[in-house]
């Protein structure tokens, strides 16, 4: 489902059948696909936004992810490449906790200066080791795993569990981090940094701490979604191939009311509008492209002018 | 006096940057004194370099800059100066390009105003969802970036591009309708004067009028500023927010009329966000933005010398700048601490929380 739909196949009722499907299932399958290192970055601010703070520095630890990803996996080992793409967005996250935790710096201003340095540390770095023109570089994509019986669930089956093995790893942190958060001391002592750091300190626990761990578990999954990015979708590195998908993520924490499965599902509708236009070339509506990039980015606005209004934010979010 | 002093602190630790990129090229296997003079050359080093690039480069630079300022003042969080540039450019273009019956001057003047309008509109959008919605202003200026660029995308090969339907771009200002050149055989336009009243302007109406000294109260302390002062704080971020996107906007319909003549995608290399840098080494100060501006101008257009002549990437800036911000954050805290100490981002969100409970 690349190019336009011939004419000739929409003519035909049955032709028309197949196509509108198969369509279907391209958009399901590109939905998931945007949705993944979406909900996987924003998973990991959701944690650092219940602490209290909000890294809008989130772009460069994806960015940083993904080119950990190409040393890593340069060698065709997804594994070590995922690793690196971890330990990619666990500096970056750290140098942000410096600052941010431990120096008590203004926090939208750290965020700005770490994507500045991210941006120019990978850009200049990957053409510098890979040439000026970062030739063509092709790195094997981790294949898909089908899932055996939960595939074959008609509609959503193919999409939802022909997925390489990140996604499934996303899927499973999703109810892990919502058992955390909800049911676990820690949890709730993460949550009480962010609500009011002032009790959480008289209460014993130390709010720099939490802070500083909660932003070293988003280096690892901004980090992961940064890999993901590089070995399971592009196959290839490119500077500025987080392409603002760090900022959309911290949208999608706000669109999904800072709960894990709220977030999956914002991750979801934002894959979603993105993947509309295999619909609609299906369809033959006749929409310019450049409309179609821009209405995932005009969705989260709108979505967010009716949700923002009656949700709660952690009550120290942004104070430090 | 304390304006000297950081100017200062800046410009050592910008020396202190330039060399530590020098000893870092030298390590990574460049010819770092081929490299860092191709930088001196290509930004100060000669007439040309400074009239031409470093002087052109700044003027958007120091009106975005400015735009930064400015809102960050009042408390705004503006990250979207870079979408409010955009559509500035693409509403100048438009009149620009629509006004060919008019004298030239006029067309130009035209074309300025449209162009200031057009970011001030979409910086409104921003404002309403904050004001009204209660939605932060650091995401939605965000997400409206990248609509702006996807929108400029859709201009350019749709309703703007040149008739013969081949290049994503418009077709060339007419001369009459361009910013006027400043000196002969310079690329240097009169955009650079619009810049200097612009920042003199904000240092005025911040330091000496009632309407700055609310908004600086706003900025520095909403809550005082609403109960003690009496103040329309949400009427004020969202008129300064509109005057910042108009100030961004302003900056894009100088650059299509002083330096590009047409509109295309990548018409700002993220003017935008290297604006925020700007305006936080000037510690907000519109007079210390000139400044700050003139001297991100010369790196970048050294950067650009670099690439050509020692294959450096020009990319490597962005490390330096945003090496400059944290350094700003951290050693010069005098001035830069009284905002940052009693700035609150998230005031928005958290009386949309407060209300509630």
């Amino acid at each position: 489902m690349d190019g336009p739909v011939s004419p000739a196949a929409r003519c035909e009722s049955d032709g028309r059948v197949s196509v509108v499907n198969g369509a279907f299932d391209a958009f399901l399958a590109a939905t998931v696909r945007t949705a993944t290192p979406l909900a996987l970055a924003a998973l990991g601010e959701l944690v650092v936004e219940r602490s209290g703070i909000i890294d809008i520095g989130l772009e460069g630890i994806v960015l940083a992810g993904a080119f950990g990803a190409l040393l890593g996996g340069g060698s065709g080992d997804a594994f070590a490449g995922f690793l690196m793409g971890a330990a990619g967005g666990v500096l970056i996250a750290s140098l942000f906790a410096l600052f941010v935790v431990t120096l008590k710096a203004e926090q939208i201003v750290t965020g700005t200066a770490v994507n500045l340095l991210c941006f120019g540390l990978t850009g200049s770095l990957y053409r510098g080791l890979y040439g000026a023109t970062g030739a063509a570089l092709s790195l094997s994509t981790t294949p898909p795993v089908l899932v055996p019986g939960l595939v074959r669930i008609p509609l959503v089956g193919p999409a939802l569990f022909s997925q390489p093995v990140i996604t499934y790893v996303l899927y499973a942190l999703i109810p892990l981090l919502w058992w955390w958060l909800y049911r676990t001391h820690g949890g709730l002592a993460l949550r009480a940094t962010g609500e009011n750091p002032d009790a959480a300190r008289v209460a014993g626990l130390s709010p720099a701490r939490f802070r500083w761990g909660a932003l070293l578990v988003s280096g690892v999954l901004g980090g992961l979604s940064g890999a993901t990015l590089v070995l399971a979708q592009s196959g290839t590195f490119a500077e500025g191939i987080s392409a603002g998908r760090g900022f959309i993520a911290i949208a999608v924490v706000v669109l999904g009311r800072w709960h894990p499965v709220g977030v999956a599902l914002a991750s979801l509708l934002f894959g979603a509008t993105s993947a509309m236009q295999f619909l609609f070339q299906a369809m033959g509506w006749a929409v310019p492209y450049q409309l179609f990039l821009a209405l995932p980015y005009v969705v989260t606005l709108l979505l967010l002018a009716g949700v923002a209004g009656r949700v709660t934010a952690p009550a120290a979010l942004g104070r430090s | 006096m304390r304006r000297l002093a950081r100017a200062g602190v800046v410009l050592a630790a910008l020396l202190l940057g330039v060399l530590l990129l020098g000893a870092a090229l030298g390590a990574a296997g460049y010819d770092a004194p081929r490299a860092l003079r191709a930088l001196w050359n290509g930004s100060l080093g000669s007439s040309y370099a400074l009239t031409s690039s470093t002087l052109v480069r700044m003027v958007p630079l120091a009106l975005t800059g400015l735009a930064v300022a400015l809102a960050f003042r009042a408390g705004v969080w503006n990250i979207g100066a870079d979408g409010q540039l955009l559509v500035g450019a693409a509403c100048a273009m438009a009149v620009g390009l629509g006004t060919t019956g008019f004298p030239g001057s006029l067309s130009l003047t035209l074309a300025l105003i449209a162009g200031a309008v057009g970011g001030g509109a979409w910086a409104w959008i921003a404002a309403v969802l904050r004001t009204r919605f209660h939605v932060f202003e650091v995401i939605t200026t965000i997400m409206l970036n990248f609509i702006a660029l996807d929108l400029v995308a859709y201009l350019v090969r749709g309703p703007l591009q040149e008739p013969t339907h081949a290049y994503p771009q418009t077709v060339a200002l007419r001369e009459a309708a361009r910013m006027p050149r400043l000196l002969p055989n310079s690329r240097l336009h009169a955009g650079l004067l619009i810049a200097v009243l612009a920042a003199l302007v904000i240092w005025w109406v911040l330091r000496t009028t009632a309407t700055g000294f609310r908004i600086r109260t706003a900025g520095s302390n909403p809550e005082a500023a609403r109960v003690a002062g009496q103040i329309d704080v949400v009427r004020l971020t969202h008129r300064a927010l509109v005057s910042s996107g108009a100030l961004a906007g302003l900056a894009g319909a100088i650059e299509v009329t002083g330096v590009t003549f047409a509109l295309y995608e990548d018409i700002s290399p993220g003017y935008g966000y290297t604006a925020i840098a700007v305006a936080l080494l000037a510690g907000l100060d519109p007079l210390g933005v000139l400044g700050a501006a003139f001297l991100f101008a010369a790196l970048e257009s050294g950067a650009l010398a670099m690439q050509r002549e020692a294959g450096v990437p020009s990319v490597v800036v962005a490390v330096v700048e945003g090496a400059l911000i944290l350094f700003a954050l951290v050693v010069a805290r005098p001035g830069h601490r009284a905002w940052m100490a009693r700035s609150r981002p998230q005031r928005a969100v958290n009386r949309t929380a407060e209300s509630r409970s």
